[in-house]
């Protein structure tokens, strides 16, 4: 059975149908991948998984339970856990501080030690710049420490929105990296993605959406070698 | 290119002279508004120097430090010579006024141009003490440039003496009153001031006093402060509390050597820190702006008068001490009544949904419709006096020691609150409302909590509020209430409550002490607002978090040696 299902979402912003009956799976332990263009629907496919906003029509389970009517602290409570776009981070406050707000609904101190420890592992950088405010981060830093705020909820599903946005190549690898370990320590994970040739590269699976419709789906090999897709994601 | 040499030897005169007629501007602003006559009023060293006067020497001082700043290097001596051409710059733009003054009369458009006015600006002899006016200007002009360059060793004891003398003189008041005693202390009060100011001799004491210790606290402060950090712990912490406890001794002490007027000034205060410590709960912690807090000042002060007055709209005659509870139990819940509708609204938007509300609730009990038990316009008189046993919170003596304890109390509420994980939560909600919700936190929640307890704490004040004043009337709280507390919260520094606590004796304080300041308080405030978003964006006591994020480029460098410390001065100054 799917982890996490939705099943003909329907997502409106006022009168402006932004979601248009989507419908998509991810199994445990599966990396899925979310294509399209800008304004194809992505990020508000991942916000109203999380429970940001809330859809007028479809269905959303996790392991056969309905999430469509629980708040969004709810959603978390469950293992369900959003990386929202544009390297959201608490400004203000220090790495640490940051990390620490992720393990905020848990309550084993061991255990946020040991996850603290292993983000770190995972983001050296972060380990060296621990005191520092987030917000005089750099780009990739601030990038990798939202991830890693993600990682400390500790959750079952990770929806990631645009982890390699504005990243250099390197960072990128690195980020990408980090997602491939988050997922075979055994976070499942639905990746939304610009950078189409990344994304496919890790995903098992992928869904190419267009103006708020699925329009194409199937494995990452079958979608990197489709035609449409390579001509209008890959570039080629 | 090729004009490079030829503008940078030119500019540096031009831009000294812009900035002296800008300062001038300001001179002629602050003159027109009738600052300089209204603190003419006030000595500072009787017979040679009142706050009047200070306010275009200060401008000229301004002027001649930002007139040198451009371009260091270059003749040896030029940047003094440049101040004195910003500082000659003020004084001919004051000329200017005053020769305009005594050709035309300017009193139909000016209410303030008056002779004493013009009087004030030319040392007393229109026009022709021009020339003293621009000789004075650029000589302080000089002083303000040369300031610029002194070694902070030598800069920092001089302009800590000249502000000492300033404030004793200013204070003069407040400080003779402490003095008003046979002995010693009269001893003192004589030998320092003379009618309502410093004499000569005074000024002259005080000054000397506060360079000579503070020119040996620079030669001497680090090793006192190598020898503290060396004790142990354990003796570390004894001489914390020990300053502490010699702290909170000299506080429980102020009434009884201050008197009425001062203790008065102080309950004030103490209530507006109240306020502030609740706002900042709201604005500081959970980043909500809040612009009707007032309500809560008026429902806390609302519901102790209706439960303790003896007069005609009491209703139970509760004792304050049984009604301070309730007072606060009430607000709290209008903050969570207030909370729940603009639960959806963020930033701006809330701003003034709240302003809504803060104005709903006074022009509720003004109306006619709860006239029958809330007493309209006219108010709810007969609110008796706190008692403890025999003692009774009679006067502002006796009830600044409710204040300081409530504020003690609240203080103490607001840390733990900060420190927990609920004061987390409000942080995270203050730095990213999305991404705290998808962290896991309830917003809702989170945010009531934040509303109710700001409310809770602004109902306290409100409680003092009224038995201090003995009654309550619908034209206490108004919209100014808000910006007033909102104000000191800013230049205290947003999220700090030692920052409050600052704030409030500046912007409540200090006017109450300074009848003159009373009616151009506003312009005051507007004009501290903005300096300090200049200056000191981040508080005059700000909090850890935020001095973190202005001054990160300056904490690389952490061990900032004195010239570092003169340079982040500059920086501050300019
Ligand atoms: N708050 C909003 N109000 C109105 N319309 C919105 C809002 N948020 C998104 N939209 C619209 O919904 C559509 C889908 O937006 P969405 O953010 O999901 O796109 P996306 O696929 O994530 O694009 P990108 O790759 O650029 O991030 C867009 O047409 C967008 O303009
Ligand atoms: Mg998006």
């Amino acid at each position: 059975m799917a982890l996490l299902e939705v099943e003909n979402l329907h997502v409106y912003y006022g009168n402006i149908h932004a979601l248009k009956g989507i419908s998509l799976k991810v199994d445990p332990g599966e990396i899925v991948t979310l294509i399209g263009a800008n304004g194809a629907g992505k990020s508000t496919t991942l916000k109203t998984i999380s429970g940001l906003l809330r859809p007028r029509g479809g269905q959303i389970t996790l392991a056969g339970e309905d999430l469509s009517a629980m708040s969004p602290h709810g959603i978390v409570a469950k293992g369900v856990v959003h990386v929202p776009e544009g390297r959201r981070i608490f400004g203000r406050l220090s790495v640490t501080e940051n990390l620490e707000m992720g393990a905020f609904t848990r309550t084993d101190r061991s255990g946020i030690e040991a996850d603290l420890e292993r983000v770190f592992g995972m983001f050296p950088r972060l380990r060296e710049r621990r005191a520092q405010v987030a917000g005089t981060l750099s780009g990739g830093e601030q990038q990798m420490l939202a991830t890693g705020r993600g990682l400390m909820t500790r959750p079952k599903v990770l929806l990631l929105d645009e982890p390699s946005m504005g990243l250099a190549p390197v960072l990128v690898d690195l980020i990408y990296d980090s997602i491939k370990e988050i997922n075979a320590s055994g976070t499942t994970i639905l990746l939304v993605e610009q950078n189409a040739f990344m994304a496919l590269s890790v995903a098992s699976r992928g869904y190419v959406l267009q103006t708020g419709e699925v329009v194409l789906q199937g494995s990452a090999a079958d979608l990197k070698a489709n035609e449409e897709v390579r001509r209008a994601y890959l570039g080629g | 290119m090729e004009r490079a040499p030829v503008s940078r030897y030119r500019r540096p005169w031009i831009a000294a002279v812009q900035k002296g007629l800008l300062c001038g501007g300001v001179a002629v602003f602050l003159a027109l508004v009738g600052m300089v006559e209204t603190f003419a009023g006030r000595q500072i060293i009787v017979g040679v120097f009142s706050l009047g006067l200070a306010l275009p020497v200060l401008t000229a001082v301004v002027a001649g430090y930002q007139g040198s700043q451009r371009q260091a290097g270059g003749v040896r001596g030029a940047p003094v010579v440049r101040g004195a051409l910003a500082g000659a710059a003020v004084g001919a733009v004051v000329s200017a006024l005053v020769v305009l003054g005594n050709l035309v009369n300017m009193r139909s458009m000016f209410v303030s141009a008056s002779p004493a006015m013009f009087a004030a600006l030319s040392f007393g002899r229109g026009t022709s003490g021009i020339p003293l006016v621009l000789l004075g200007a650029a000589a302080v002009g000089a002083v303000g440039a040369a300031a610029s360059f002194l070694s902070a060793g030598v800069r920092r004891p001089l302009v800590t003496a000249l502000a000492w003398t300033l404030g004793v003189g200013l204070f003069q008041e407040l400080l003779q009153i402490l003095l008003h005693a046979e002995g010693a202390r009269s001893a003192v009060r004589e030998l320092l001031f003379i009618e309502d100011g410093l004499s000569i001799r005074g000024a002259t004491i005080v000054f000397a006093l506060s360079w000579g210790s503070s020119t040996v606290w620079a030669r001497r402060g680090g090793a006192v402060r190598q020898w503290h950090g060396r004790l142990p712990a354990p003796r570390q912490r004894v001489l914390r509390l020990g300053s502490l406890g010699g702290a909170v001794a000299l506080l429980l002490l102020v009434p009884l050597a201050a008197g009425p007027f001062i203790s008065q000034v102080l309950v004030l205060v103490g209530l507006f820190a109240l306020l502030g410590l609740g706002l900042n709960v709201v604005v500081g912690f959970a980043g909500l702006l809040d612009l009707g807090y007032v309500a809560f000042f008026a429902i806390g002060a609302y519901t102790l008068g209706l439960l303790t007055s003896v007069g005609e709209y009491g209703i139970v005659g509760l004792s304050f001490w049984a009604a301070v509870p309730v007072a606060v139990a009430v607000s709290l819940v209008a903050g969570v009544l207030l909370g729940v509708p603009v639960l959806g609204i963020r930033g701006d938007y809330l701003a003034i949904a709240t302003l809504g509300f803060g104005e709903i609730i006074r022009i509720l009990v003004l109306s006619d419709f709860l006239r029958p038990w809330l007493g309209g316009s006219q108010g709810v008189l007969g609110i008796p006096k706190p008692m403890i046993g025999g003692f009774e919170f009679r006067g502002p003596e006796q009830l600044f020691y409710l204040t300081l304890v409530s504020c003690a109390l609240v203080i103490f509420v607001a840390m733990r609150l900060r420190d927990s994980r609920l004061g987390r939560a409000w942080m995270a909600v203050r730095e990213d409302e999305d991404v705290a919700e998808a962290m896991g936190i309830n917003l809702v929640n989170v945010k009531l909590m934040a509303f109710a307890m700001g409310a809770a704490f602004g109902g306290l004040s409100g409680a003092i509020f009224a038995v201090m004043v003995g009654s309550v009337f619908p034209h206490s709280f108004q919209l100014l209430i808000s910006i007033n507390v909102l104000s000191l919260i800013i230049v205290g520094g947003m999220g700090s409550m030692p920052g409050v606590i600052v704030g409030s004796l500046f912007l409540v304080g200090l006017p109450e002490l300074l009848r003159e300041f009373a009616e151009y308080r506003f312009l005051i405030y507007g004009a501290a607002l903005v300096l300090m978003m200049q200056l000191r964006p981040e508080g005059l006591w700000p909090a850890e978090a935020l001095k973190r994020e202005l001054h990160a480029s300056e904490e690389v460098g952490a061990a900032a040696g004195p010239e570092d410390l003169a340079a982040s001065d500059r920086r501050g100054g300019g």
